[in-house]
């Protein structure tokens, strides 16, 4: 049996009941930069849940909730620096929002509205990658202009654990690794590809070690606590910074919730199996870090929990009163220049 | 002006676009020492170095997924598989990314990439290296597929792919690499993408073609003038976007068509063409549209493949057909 649960040989700072277990590193010293990482999932959480309930009701497309895995997208990208380059997959909405993606264009994507995509934050960050693995080679890509252009950037990437079977991520991690490209893959395990446990997906005993293959450095860190995956991503970020190459991070969670809106987890997994991971949840146990440590109080959180959830509230007012794009939007920026060819069509459904 | 074959006038614009624009990097399998299997990025690594003009591993999906990557973050890849056979684990890249990030993205985010390949057959090369298989390209919205037949258009319409700011797929027709060369004028002018050529006017019949055809339609446009029946011959050069109204206008002209591919024959691109002319030009139409093409098998071996490829006599018989036709 593959170990799946975080052994105390995978990097982590805090346990599952917020115990210190080993030295932390400095920025997880202050108090600001702890509540504002807290922050961070708790929004991701709040922006979850009231995702998942506009689905249900028929205002919001097919959606992938982060719940339980909220300390990795976080935790890369408040390693991240702005000029850095992210490529989500579509279950990193933490990290997007922390990049600077706001709740609103989240709810106009996951509506089905392209603008979502149009981020007025991060410009150069990329869009939300539906084809599993095939964004690690844009983070190549990526990372080898600015490389060629001396930018002092890192491509960042992150994907699900059944993204590691697949040729884009081993190709990816191949040309990183001969080219010393500046790019960074992270990998969310929540032990789920939709209905494959992460046993069936590789007889390999982690997935970091895919690394291995093509010569880049891998490591396991458990991806519950958002300090070591802050402090594991940054690590990589300043090696890649520094021309040292890439590196693959796998982080160890589990995924508390279904794969999306359209998935019901009930047919293939066991509530049993499902309970004890709600005892290593990242939320909880960085909550219970700041309040043992950091005098994180009831009216804190409440303070806190009532600021997202307000947030969320007011963005998705807007996102439900922001109506559709004009129909010949479709065309308008398919090329930079509208071909003549498709100047009738684009005419003719204006005309109805 | 120097006298170049379509190989050596790709090379001169690949040379000229390093030259002129930094952000151009070129990268692919054997495209720096070796100066590629045919020669096309010969001497440029020595010239531009190893940054600009990159080996890559070999990983089609990596070619294409990285310019991709690269594109969308301010560099001009020119990136090359080596053969049309080896494009398909690139077609993900494609479809899924390189024409839709910019329409995804409302616009935030192009891709300005070039993905060259050799195609077609004819030059008695092995299997999975000689099929065209444009029409599958075609099909996908968002993405130009570009195919020069002369070393002018060539050396031309590489410019404007490589300057365009959208992704281009530039098809080379392998046979007419070295088989013919003419004089080329290496000013950096770029030919217009998007726009069919008449390469030949003629009131009796319009021959449609692209890439290595143009050749067998020429010589039998050629045969046909003797006997009185003049063709005009198009050459689409940009497949798509699909310049429909120069075809449809000569079509109007002359009434009669003769489409010639060398892809197989069913939902090749042709079939696009013959719809278009049944939807606009039917009034015009004195006889029906006819193709010419591949068929529908598999691209056979060498000792084959002259019998799959269109001959200049299918094309002088079908051409005879439709001006037959009453």
């Amino acid at each position: 049996m593959v170990e799946q649960q975080p052994s105390p040989s995978i990097s982590g700072f805090l346990d599952a009941t917020a115990e210190v277990r080993r030295p932390l590193p400095d920025f997880a010293k202050d108090r600001a930069t702890l509540v504002e990482m807290y922050a961070a999932m708790v929004l991701t959480r709040a922006f979850d849940t009231k995702a998942i309930a506009l689905q249900r009701t028929g205002r919001l497309g097919t959606y992938a909730s982060s719940l339980g895995q909220e300390a990795i997208g976080v935790g890369v990208a408040s390693a991240m620096r702005p000029e850095d380059v992210f490529l989500p997959s579509f279950r990193e909405h933490g990290a997007q929002l922390v990049r600077g993606v706001t709740l609103d264009e989240l709810l106009l994507y996951w509506g089905g509205d392209e603008r979502g995509n149009d981020f007025k934050g991060p410009r150069q960050d990329f869009p939300v990658c539906i084809p599993v693995a095939s964004q690690f080679p844009h983070a190549a890509g990526v990372a080898l202009a600015m490389k060629q252009k001396g930018e002092p950037g890192v491509a960042v990437a992150v994907a699900g654990d059944g993204a590691t079977s697949k040729g884009d991520f081993y190709e990816a991690m191949n040309i990183v690794g001969a080219w010393q490209l500046p790019a960074v893959f992270v990998i969310n395990n929540n032990q789920w590809a939709i209905s494959v446990r992460r046993k069936d997906q590789t007889a390999a005993e982690t997935l970091a070690q895919k690394a291995v293959a093509a010569g880049l450095p891998g490591e396991q860190v458990d991806g519950n606590d958002v300090i070591a995956v802050r402090e594991a991503v940054g690590r990589a970020l300043d090696r890649a910074r520094a021309g040292e190459g890439g590196a693959l991070i796998e982080c160890l969670s589990y995924r508390l919730g279904d794969h999306t809106t359209a998935d019901d987890a009930s047919r293939y997994r066991e509530e049993e199996e499902v309970s004890p991971r709600w005892k290593e949840e990242p939320v909880a146990r960085l909550r219970k870090y700041l309040t043992d440590a950091h005098s994180w109080s009831k009216t804190d959180e409440e303070e806190l929990l009532r600021s997202c959830r307000e947030d969320v509230e007011t963005a998705a007012e807007r996102y439900l009163a922001t109506g559709p794009e004009a129909a010949r939007a479709m065309f308008d920026t398919l090329f930079a220049e509208m071909p003549a060819d498709l100047a009738a069509p684009a005419e003719g459904l204006e005309n109805g | 002006m120097a006298e170049l074959t379509m190989i050596e006038a790709i090379r001169a614009a690949l040379f000229r676009a390093l030259e002129e624009d930094p952000d151009i990097v070129i990268f692919g399998e054997d495209v720096g020492i070796d100066g590629g299997v045919f020669r096309a990025t010969d001497g440029l690594i020595q010239r531009f170095g190893a940054a600009r003009v990159r080996d890559t591993p070999l990983s089609e999906t990596v070619i294409a997924g990285v310019a991709v990557g690269a594109a969308a973050h301010g560099l001009r890849p020119v990136a090359e598989i080596q053969f049309m056979g080896f494009i398909y684990s690139a077609i993900d890249q494609l479809v899924n990314h390189a024409a839709r990030l910019r329409n995804r993205t409302r616009g935030r985010l192009g891709c300005p990439m070039v993905l060259r390949a050799p195609f077609g057959g004819g030059v008695k090369a092995p299997e999975h290296h000689s099929e065209s298989m444009e029409a599958m390209l075609a099909h996908i919205p968002g993405l130009r597929v570009v195919i020069p037949s002369s070393p002018t258009r060539a050396y031309g319409l590489l410019l404007a792919a490589i300057r365009d700011p959208d992704p281009v797929v530039f098809l080379e027709p392998k046979r007419l690499y070295r088989s013919v060369s003419e004089a080329v004028e290496d000013n950096g002018k770029a030919l217009p993408l998007d726009r069919a050529f008449v390469l030949r006017e003629g009131g009796d019949v319009t021959l449609v073609t692209w890439g290595a055809m143009v050749q067998e339609s020429r010589e039998a446009a050629d045969l046909l003038a003797d006997e009185g029946i003049f063709a005009e011959m198009i050459d689409l050069g940009t497949l798509k976007p699909y310049d429909r109204a120069t075809v449809r206008d000569s079509v109007r002209k002359t009434g009669r068509c003769v489409i010639v591919h060398e892809a197989p024959l069913t939902a090749g691109f042709g079939a696009e063409i013959a719809a278009d002319l049944a939807e606009h030009c039917l009034t015009s139409l004195l006889a029906p549209v006819r193709r010419v093409a591949g068929y529908d098998t598999v691209m056979p071996y060498p000792r084959l493949e002259r019998h799959y490829m269109p001959s200049t006599a299918r094309v002088v018989n079908a051409v005879r057909s439709v001006m037959e036709f009453t």
